[in-house]
């Protein structure tokens, strides 16, 4: 038998009474673990997304020299500068502090070539990079492999009249069509694509490049931090951001977040209101009990010990409850709310339960502060009136 | 045998805003270590009053009540629920029992906020049960008990810590004849044990066992008796 007793068993033999409070915050918790849950699902869509929109930071050599123009943007003369960039500069990129916001870096190296006596744009890529950071390529035929394997835009197609399968001779060296795109309306129609590795040899600049295309996720950081973390460790390059519709998006799914954060913290309000309530007229209700602990010789702290204990046993009920009723009801709601579908959240997800638990407690604990104080203060005579 | 406890020109008065209420005026008296002392007086004379006074209840407006030494309203809130805790155990009229907790957990109350452990404390406890005579009713709900019992149950919880003084409240004013007899032969027993006893009681039958009654009236200490004048002269007034 200690004070906790004393708590646990007034809850556990009337239980009715608690009823109020574990709904009231209960509500309110299971209301913020809706809203996070929903708007992390949408945050986790959007940057899902993101990527499907291609590169938003590109990387090219510092250079006032002539340029040739790549997605509108100015491409440095090709090995005319001072400032070279290389191969192992994408490493150096990995290494930010925001290297988790990035999700894919493809590397290029640009030469203008002579196939079928047709001047083309030879571009060595890594393939696996950057079909992810192309996503809207329509391919016919296969993805090529490393060995001497291209991938040619449409207009390429037609104007060097070059089917599926095919081969053609670059720089005395013999490469096959595996992939065609269909339009895409912009340059890389007009452009042969091969692996970068075999680029470098046959133009004999092993390790070179021309430009590092970046898809960085940044819907919760400012694209312009990651571009000039990326300038300090790349310090003879040029690091520049394209502005996208990205940006619009990200601005709603803060607006929603903002909303979130502002629908939580009303609702948190009333929750605490509404447990104050309840716990003041439970003190009131036991103001002879409460005299009769006094009398038998509980301190004051006693009191505020068996009234905040019992607050707080209460309290981490509403907050299990709330959590199971919210992640519920974002089950319920994600799949309106997500172009996804919404794929639906783990029933257990230990932070959030551990955050609605503590988020509960502190606000039961808070809102029960007065009423506890105020039980502490109750007159000890209060035991002696007969009934 | 010295003074348990002394009251020194006792005054109360209870300001309810509208007016103010003398509900005790000037009182002093001792109360010897291993007495039975029982109050009486009508109704609004103060008795109440005067226990809750005596077990550092409430403070007086003037006056002084000393303790085994102690200069009881001299202490601050929370030495002062230390002082009843240790010296001082209440049996009221309406028992007070707690009701969610079983008679043994009601029984343990005081001790809950001593560091003895956990099964002694349900020693102790099981113990005073036993020395009221409930020891078959330990985990029961007080609900489930007649009044006596519950009144049992309130006295083994007085006494559970052990403390020197017993304050009474009426304690067989909810109880019929026959029971309060049982009830104030228990008390009796205790005060044969050691316990100084102090009982607020309208009824002369009580008498018995005390050993010394103090009247009060308006206020004011009306005449001390020793107990078997108290029983020759019941039938006239209370
Ligand atoms: N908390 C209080 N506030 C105001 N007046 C009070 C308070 N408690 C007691 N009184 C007044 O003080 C006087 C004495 O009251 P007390 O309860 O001590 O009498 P009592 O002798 O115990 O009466 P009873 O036999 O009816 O229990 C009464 O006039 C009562 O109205
Ligand atoms: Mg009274």
């Amino acid at each position: 038998m200690n004070l906790y007793n004393i708590s646990f068993n007034n809850l556990r033999r009337r239980k009715a009474k608690m009823v109020f409070t574990v709904l009231g915050l209960a509500i309110a918790i299971s209301t913020v673990v809706t809203l996070i849950t929903v708007s992390k699902a949408m945050n986790a869509e959007i940057a899902e997304r993101l990527d499907e929109y291609g590169a938003n930071i590109v990387i090219v050599p510092k250079s006032d020299d002539l340029s040739l123009t790549y997605g509108g943007m100015a491409v440095s003369g090709i090995s005319l500068g001072a400032h070279k960039i290389y191969e192992k500069d994408t490493d150096r990129i990995q290494g930010i502090k925001n290297r988790d916001n990035i999700k894919i870096i493809a590397p290029k190296l640009l030469n203008a070539a002579t196939i079928v006596q047709r001047n083309v744009l030879v571009v060595g890529v890594r393939f696996d990079d950057e079909l992810a950071l192309k996503k809207w390529w329509r391919l016919t035929g296969r993805r090529p492999g490393v060995n001497h394997e291209a991938i040619i835009g449409s207009e390429v197609r037609v104007k060097l009249q070059l089917g599926l399968q095919q081969s053609f001779d670059l720089r005395g060296e013999t490469f096959v069509v595996a992939g065609i795109l269909e339009p895409t309306g912009s340059q890389d129609d007009g452009i042969v694509f091969i692996d970068l590795k075999q680029a470098q040899r046959i133009f004999g600049k092993p390790g070179e490049l021309s430009l590092i295309e970046v898809a960085a996720l940044c819907y919760d950081c400012p694209i312009e931090e990651i571009v000039r973390q990326t300038s300090e460790k790349l310090p003879e390059a040029r690091v520049m951001a394209i502005r996208q519709t990205i940006e619009s998006k990200m601005e709603a799914m803060h607006r929603f977040e903002h909303f979130s954060y502002g629908i939580s913290i009303v609702v948190l309000l009333v929750a605490a209101l509404i447990v104050t309530t309840t716990m003041t007229a439970s003190v009131n209700e036991r103001t002879r009990e409460i005299g009769v602990f006094r009398a038998i010789g509980f301190r004051q702290t006693h009191i505020m010990k068996i009234i905040l204990s019992e607050a707080f046993l209460t309290c981490l009920i509403a907050g299990a409850v709330g959590y199971f009723v919210g992640v519920g009801a974002a089950r319920i709601v994600s799949p309106l709310l997500l172009m996804n579908g919404g794929e639906s959240s783990p029933l257990m997800n230990y932070p959030l339960l551990g955050g609605s638990l503590a988020l509960a407690v502190f606000i039961g604990i808070l809102a029960s502060i007065y009423p506890a104080f105020k039980a502490s203060r109750l007159d000890p005579t209060l035991a002696l009136r007969a009934l | 045998m010295g003074n348990l406890l002394a009251m020194k020109g006792v005054k109360k008065v209870y300001d309810t805003g509208m007016e103010c209420v003398a509900a005790l005026n000037d009182i002093s008296f001792e109360v010897s270590e291993g007495e039975f002392v029982a109050i009486m007086g009508p109704s609004g004379s103060g008795k109440s009053t005067l226990l809750s006074l005596l077990g550092g209840l409430n403070h007086p407006s003037a006056g002084s009540i000393v303790v085994d030494d102690i200069d009881v309203y001299s202490l601050s809130v929370e030495r002062l629920a230390d002082f009843r805790r240790e010296y001082v155990g209440f049996v009221f009229q309406s028992f007070q029992l707690i009701q969610y907790l079983t008679i043994v957990e009601n029984v343990m109350l005081p001790l809950a906020v001593s560091t003895i452990p956990r099964a002694e404390k349900k020693r102790i406890a099981i113990d005073m049960i036993d020395k009221v005579g409930l020891r078959s009713k330990t985990l029961r709900l007080p609900g489930e008990l007649s009044g006596g019992e519950q009144q049992r149950v309130a006295i083994a919880r007085a006494l559970v810590n052990r403390p020197p003084i017993v304050l009474a409240d009426e304690p067989t004013g909810n109880l019929d004849s026959a029971t309060s007899q049982e009830i104030m032969e228990l008390l009796g027993s205790l005060n044969d044990e050691g316990h100084t006893i102090v009982i607020v009681t309208h009824n002369p039958d009580n008498l018995r066992e005390v050993h010394r009654c103090i009247r009060l009236r308006d206020g004011r200490v009306q005449n001390e008796s020793i107990a078997h004048l108290a029983n020759g002269i019941k039938a006239e007034e209370v």
